[in-house]
């Protein structure tokens, strides 16, 4: 049995649309609740890269909230390192942010502008009110600017954010989250804001500084291209739920839920020969609301596969193919079938 | 062929206080009727910069510094603004900006947002102005309602429908792309590449296609264009670039290589490091040569020229220099 660092069980979050005054006072018709988590279960395991890979709207960033604890569950539990977390008083909240921390999407707008490199790394150890004379707490700095390649560190101190590169910023924001020695780290599109070249160049710094210090990261992206490279598991989700989730490998040469197809089959590769092709994406329209979610499989109605039974049978639960690949698709052995005799031509 | 678009030896600086910005620096190409080219490069490599000038219009502080732009062969640099915008923008070239579909104003609706460029460039009356709209809506996927709708209430990828219908109004022969795609999620990108290449078969239209994504650029673009620091480093057909050879330029080599794919198994993922340089003062030599891993002597001391290595491919390397 793996070493499981976070477990997440039946978890839900549910938001309330806003009503105007008259609607409250009325209080005519019915409150659609937002179901932006509904019912997700996974475990992330001690030292892995676990991607949670979706469309916007999809609900991985709401995912992403709940791990960080910024937003409270509905329903369901959390248990990190043994831990029931899913409700911590104030005290407990603080020592479990100190154990899970975030990387943000844009390493722009995550830094204060005023702040020297040296005042952005220091502050957390201010908030968490690491005890620790001036040298200390300099060489804890110096420390955390050396496991992402910022050296000489002491040169980097002195510097401000504008005078960073992205790529340079998103280390130093990195390296903010290690100064406090975390477990855990939750990085919501780390790299989408960040030029191509750049791009791979963070990945990769963020894989070496996870295989150095053990660490175990929750990557959140909608870009299945880096997650065969940076992740060793993945969740796909649509509309609040997972649909499949098993090893990175698996779900990209083996996808069984069509949602995951279309997902792989939308990445553009760079390869000659397709300027003249219309790639026939096997998926509809846009997806719907989290407020009005389709009843039966709440994909069918994109799904070129759906029949009468996924449209009116209740949704199906994950199952499991091979060793530890699950998909939420009743058709799914049918659709393989279909495909590939299309492949076939 | 006669070319729809012919650039010679365009120069646009950025005027500011610290001295002149060398944004595009001596570009020279011609773009095919039905012909998409693609621009690549990182950001600040003058990919924007070249759209804009060749819409005519710089942003400010940038000034036409050399070269012509001719359009059905005028060139439109002298030409005065009113003229401009009376017979070439948006009528000959037009163009879907950067983020455009986040630049619409949340408190009008979408159809008058549309109605506002029909306004600014054409005479017509106001039901054949709407009609229009709804034709043009319907050709990007959109039902007509959605002229009555805000932004807010529309999805990325509908937002993007409307802005592309927007730039195909008054049946423009070039339209040039910047980064249309960026934003949007992987499923609606794919969407809107096959929307574009078949409103491009239905108008006969020829794209200028903007992004950093060299992955995408090989789904659409007949030519590659890349450009570094301002200056074309490698010009090539898609099969030139992206076929077995490989690319010619090492900077194109090494922009490949870090594009993430996801059919190969890649153990390490390669990247480049440093950022393109200041073009105030631009590096001696050949402006890639810090940052590339095949440098040698010469590469620090002159400047390559851009040279057709084989026919329809043109390199800017030393690499490629016998003799």
């Amino acid at each position: 049995m793996a070493d499981i660092i976070l477990s997440i069980k039946n978890l839900k979050k549910y938001f309330e649309p806003h009503q105007s005054f008259a609607q409250s006072i009325i209080g005519g018709g019915q409150k659609k609740l937002i179901k932006a988590v509904d019912d997700i279960s996974f475990d992330i395991r001690r030292g892995e890269i676990f991607g949670l890979i979706g469309e916007s709207g999809s609900g991985k960033t709401t995912t992403g909230k709940l791990v960080m604890k910024l937003i409270e569950p509905t329903s369901g539990q959390m248990i990190f390192n043994g831990e029931d977390v899913t409700r911590l008083d104030k005290e407990k909240l603080k020592e479990y942010r100190r154990k899970v921390q975030m990387i943000f999407q844009d390493p722009y707008a995550s830094m204060n502008p005023r702040f020297k490199i040296k005042d952005v790394l220091e502050e957390p150890l201010i908030i968490h009110k690491v005890k620790a004379t001036i040298e200390e707490r300099t060489k804890m700095i110096v420390k955390a600017l050396e496991e992402v390649k910022l050296t000489p560190a002491e040169e980097y101190m002195g510097r401000w954010p504008h005078m960073l590169s992205g790529g340079q910023r998103q280390r130093v924001a990195t390296a903010r989250t290690l100064i406090l020695n975390p477990l855990m780290l939750v990085a919501d599109e780390p790299v989408s804001m960040i030029d191509l070249s750049t791009r791979a160049e963070i990945l990769y710094m963020m894989k070496e500084v996870q295989k150095e210090l053990g660490l175990t990261y929750l990557y959140i992206t909608h870009d299945l291209s880096t997650a065969r490279y940076f992740t060793d598991r993945i969740a796909v989700m649509y509309l609040g739920r997972i649909v499949e989730i098993g090893r990175a490998d698996d779900i990209i040469d083996n996808p069984l839920h069509p949602y995951t197809q279309a997902l792989i089959e939308a990445v553009p590769e760079p390869e000659s020969g397709k300027v003249n092709i219309i790639k026939e994406l096997p998926i509809y329209g846009e997806i719907p609301s989290p407020a009005n979610i389709p009843r039966g499989c709440r994909f069918h109605t994109r799904c070129p596969y759906a029949t009468d039974a996924c449209k009116t049978e209740p949704e199906p639960e994950l199952m499991l193919d091979g060793e530890e690949h699950y998909h939420a698709c009743r058709r799914a052995y049918e659709i393989k079938a279909e495909r590939s005799a299309k492949a076939a031509g | 062929m006669n070319s729809l678009l012919k650039v010679e030896n365009l120069e646009m600086y950025y005027f500011t206080s610290k001295g002149a910005v060398r944004a595009i620096d001596n570009i020279s190409f011609e773009l095919m009727p039905g012909e998409t080219i693609g621009l690549v490069g990182e950001s600040g490599c003058g990919k924007t910069s070249l759209g804009t000038s060749i819409l005519r219009m710089p942003t400010p502080p940038g000034r036409y510094v050399g070269g012509k732009i001719f359009v059905d062969g005028l060139d439109v640099i002298p030409l005065p603004e009113k003229e401009v915008r009376k017979n070439i923008r948006w009528q000959k070239i037009s163009m879907v900006f950067q983020g455009a579909m986040n630049c619409l104003t949340p408190v009008y609706t979408i159809g008058h947002q549309m109605m506002e460029t029909l306004n600014e460039h054409a005479d017509m009356s106001r039901a054949d102005a709407d009609s229009l709209i709804k034709e043009y809506l319907g050709y990007v996927g959109l039902p007509p309602e959605i002229m009555g709708r805000y932004p807010h209430e529309l999805s990325g990828g509908m937002k993007q429908r409307a802005v592309i219908a927007t730039a195909l109004f008054l049946k423009p022969e070039i339209v040039i792309l910047d980064e249309p795609t960026t934003a949007l999620d992987v499923i609606v990108q794919a969407q809107i590449i096959n929307l574009l290449k078949k409103l491009k078969k239905q108008f006969n239209l020829s794209f200028m296609f903007i992004t950093h994504d060299l992955a995408l650029e090989a789904e659409v673009s007949d030519r590659i264009c890349v450009m570094y620091a301002g200056k074309i480093v490698e010009f090539g057909t898609n099969e030139q670039i992206y076929g077995r050879q490989g690319p010619a330029h090492p900077y194109t080599e090494r922009l490949l290589a870090a594009t993430p794919r996801l059919f190969k198994k890649v153990e390490k993922l390669h990247f480049i490091p440093g950022t393109p340089p200041d073009l105030i003062a631009p590096p001696k030599g050949c402006r890639f040569s810090p940052r590339c891993n095949k440098a040698f002597g010469r590469c620090f001391e002159e400047e390559p020229p851009l040279i057709e290595i084989e026919p329809g491919h043109m390199a800017a390397c030393w690499l490629h220099h016998r003799g």
